[in-house]
């Protein structure tokens, strides 16, 4: 059977994309590969980790489980989408400042689990935030430093 | 992966027309996406559920509730009527994964995936839930306890999906608890347990259900555990007595998670916690 690559059409960061994807291409791989926006890391593919998360419509996701098709006419926003132009986001400065990035690669989709949840619940307890990056892997910082970047962004808003 | 056609139908009784023996219903794809993409299935078409409107209602029903199927976990643990009046599964609902999991896993993927170790199904067969399941020339209630045949098998036939999943109304004096023992965060259960009680005035059980998970091929029913508390008032003997008999009820195997000893034990220890925590529910004292 030979399956059609299909149109779909994607705003991203506030950009609207059409292209043409084959149907068993990932959201994940869409959003490298296609869009070139590479902020989104590939750790376990399975998800375990995190790495990939994005925010779709509003809720926290794992790209690496979704196909791109299942986007389609919807809105997802990636690491890239948090600054305003050379103003970081609020979580990006304490993030920097805790020393919360060591290798780096857990904080894209650390980031956006850490901004869902903020946007959900602005004021945080030291539980809510370990339950809120609980999706989300770091083999190098041990999660202290994230989660006083996390509670000390709450406190700046 | 393979190559398969992704089609989006914005009607039920459009999709179910589309459910042809090689199609597969895709809903938040936390189970199928791993499927196909290891091979273990490989379908010539993709039924994505997820544009049908109000597939994901949670509303009363009858007395009771009617939960869509295409309502995510994150949804089930949120919402007040669950939370309130069944509180067995908003618990269960809340472990399922992390918040990235429980935002796209779907209570109808849960069922329809027939995992023994599914979280929702203990404590909705703990609650006696039924399931409602649609076909082009109509539809059909079962008792959830018929939904699952094996690992990975279930009732619904070609052409059929699970469209709801409906639970009766829980009058006074009822209580129900969830519990759940699991390696890590992100880990299925090694073994989970689901416990409703009714009381009657005296404060004796008119009415018990106990549910286990990964312990058979498929999420059981304790009956011996059940028939143990009947008329029973609550005590410690009570709850010991059938957290025993549902370490007998269990039918547990060895594998990567645990040994079949190992999750014998956490049937006693669960089934008692539940229990207890039910009770004390049902008295409206937790
Ligand atoms: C990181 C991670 C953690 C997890 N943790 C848990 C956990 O703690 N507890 C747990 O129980 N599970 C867990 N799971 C498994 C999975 O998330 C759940 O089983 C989930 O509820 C599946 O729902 P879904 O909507 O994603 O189903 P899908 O993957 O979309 O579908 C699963 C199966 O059901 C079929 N199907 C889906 N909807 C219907 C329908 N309405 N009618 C008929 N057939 C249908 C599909 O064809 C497929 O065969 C986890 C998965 C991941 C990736
Ligand atoms: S790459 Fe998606 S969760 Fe790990
Ligand atoms: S900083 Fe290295 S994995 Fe988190």
């Amino acid at each position: 059977m030979t399956a059609e690559p299909i149109r779909i059409t994607v705003t991203v960061n506030g950009e609207s994309f059409r292209e043409e994807v084959p149907a068993t291409r990932s959201l994940l791989d869409f959003l490298r590969d296609d869009l070139g926006l590479t902020g989104t890391k590939e750790g376990c593919s399975e998800g375990e980790c995190g790495a990939c998360a994005v925010i779709l419509d509003g809720r926290l996701v794992d790209a690496c489980l979704i196909f791109a098709a299942e986007a389609d006419g919807r809105s997802v926003e990636t690491v890239e989408g948090l600054a305003d132009g050379e103003e970081l986001h609020p979580l990006q400065r304490t993030f920097a400042a805790a020393g919360a990035a060591q290798c780096g690669y857990c904080t894209p989709g650390m980031l956006m689990a850490c901004k869902s949840l903020l946007d959900r619940n602005p004021s945080p307890t030291r539980e809510e935030v370990t339950h809120g990056i609980a999706g989300n892997l770091c083999r190098c910082t041990g999660y202290g430093t994230i989660i006083q970047a996390v509670m000390e962004a709450a406190k700046e808003s | 992966m393979r190559r398969f056609h992704y089609l989006a139908p914005r009607r039920l009784d459009e999709a179910l027309s589309l459910l042809t023996p090689d199609a597969v219903p895709l809903a938040g794809g936390t189970d199928l996406f791993l499927r196909m993409e290891r091979r273990q299935t490989q379908p010539d078409a993709v039924v994505d559920l997820k544009r049908i409107p109000d597939m994901d209602r949670i509303e009363p029903s009858d007395g009771g509730l009617r939960i869509g199927a295409l309502a995510p976990m994150e949804s089930l643990a949120a919402s007040s009527l669950i939370v309130n009046g069944y509180r067995a599964l908003a618990e269960s609902a809340r472990v399922v994964g992390s918040i990235q999991t429980r935002n796209r896993a779907t209570i109808g993927g849960n069922l329809a995936n027939a995992s023994p170790a599914a979280d929702t199904a203990t404590p909705l067969l703990a609650l006696g839930a039924t399931a409602e399941a649609g076909r082009v020339d109509g539809s059909r209630e079962l008792p959830l306890e018929q939904l699952f045949l094996g690992p990975g098998r279930t009732a619904l036939e070609s052409g059929e999906l699970l469209t709801a999943v409906r639970i009766p109304a829980m009058p006074g004096r009822t209580g129900s608890s969830f519990q759940r023992c699991v390696r890590t965060a992100m880990d299925i259960a090694v073994v989970n347990c689901a416990a409703f009680v009714k009381l009657d005035e005296d404060g004796a059980v008119e009415d018990a259900r106990i549910a286990l998970g990964a312990v058979g091929p498929t999420p059981l029913r304790a009956l011996s555990a059940e028939s143990c508390l009947q008329g029973r008032r609550f005590d410690a003997d009570a709850a010991a007595e059938a957290a025993e008999c549902a370490a007998h009820d269990a039918r547990p195997i060895d594998d990567v998670r645990a040994s079949a000893d190992y999750r014998k034990d956490m049937v006693r220890v669960l089934t008692r916690r539940a229990v207890e925590n039910a009770f004390q529910r049902a008295r409206g004292e937790a």
